[in-house]
């Protein structure tokens, strides 16, 4: 359901601002998940092939 | 609102991870591969004969150069992750997210993730000496979030109590300190790694100016299409 802002209720407030804090959440820890993967996991092949982008990003590399 | 900042930090981190990797091989890329001469010992520093400071790093290694561009960009879709979903926390507590103001969040951001793990742990150029890379990197995400967290502080909580813990926290880890090698090795001549820290860090505060901006442009952008 479309809800306008006029006829949105307090609840409504509520409710939509709790799901949008846990979808910022949700994204937060997809995007600590992406840069924990291209820059920090040791694997060899991750590793050869994000090296020259974790030295020039300053990430701790070897 | 998930979508939302799905979407427009795709969009945002590709782009903006493509320009920035352009940035990364016209500046930072020569200076790293005239490192690995040394690295790999082609090139000895202090030998009996002096090396010439020019040297041919030019060329374009595809598989080499192309996986650093995807890299680049998959890093930096993390990055506009988090940074997007922030920018929607915000605006759903009144604050306005414009293009002009996305660029100061970038700054944040290049403060919080770059220059604050930089103060104590410098870009590292090809074969400096370096403590356990897991501890530095234990470090790194602890000094990266409270830095952050400051940030977010002094943005919206301007107050003496929120300015006060932002500084305490923005210090707090180089205080404690980061992992530090017991000896100094590397090869490297301190000229191309003062060179390399710069240009890394230069290029990182460039890299996130123009991520804020599209991080702003495409969250505003895709609110206008919901």
């Amino acid at each position: 359901m479309k809800t306008t802002a006029a006829t949105m209720t307090v609840e409504d407030h509520a409710s939509a601002s709790r799901t949008g804090l846990a979808s910022a959440f949700f994204a937060l820890i997809l995007g600590v998940g992406i840069i924990a993967v291209t820059g920090h996991v040791q694997a060899a092949a991750l590793h050869d092939a994000a090296h020259d982008v974790r030295h020039a990003t300053g990430f701790p590399c070897h | 609102m998930f979508a939302r900042i799905v979407t427009s930090a795709l969009f945002a981190g590709a782009t903006a991870g493509l320009l920035i990797a352009l940035l990364q091989y016209a500046f930072v890329q020569p200076v790293l591969l005239h490192a690995e001469l040394y690295e790999t010992g082609t090139l000895v520093h202090f030998n009996a004969a002096p090396v010439s400071a020019i040297q041919d790093v030019s060329g374009f290694d595809p598989m080499r150069d192309l996986l650093s561009v995807l890299f680049t960009m998959l890093t930096y879709c993390g990055y506009a992750m988090i940074l997007v979903a922030l920018m929607g926390v915000a605006e759903e507590r009144g604050a306005d997210i414009t293009l002009r103001n996305g660029m100061i969040w970038g700054l944040m951001g290049f403060i919080a993730a770059h220059l604050a793990p930089a103060f104590s742990l410098p870009p590292e150029v090809p074969g400096v000496a370096a403590a356990d890379v897991l501890l530095r990197q234990y470090w790194w995400f602890a000094t990266v979030a409270t830095a952050a967290i400051a940030m977010w502080l002094i943005a919206f909580h301007f107050t003496m109590v929120g300015v006060g813990a932002a500084i305490v926290l923005l210090l707090l880890p180089h205080i404690i300190g980061a992992p530090q090698p017991a000896e100094f090795t590397g090869p490297v001549p301190t000229e191309i790694g003062a060179l390399f820290a710069s240009r890394a860090l230069s290029v990182g505060l460039a890299a996130w100016i123009i991520l804020g901006a599209f991080c702003a442009y495409f969250w505003t952008k895709e609110g206008e299409a919901a």
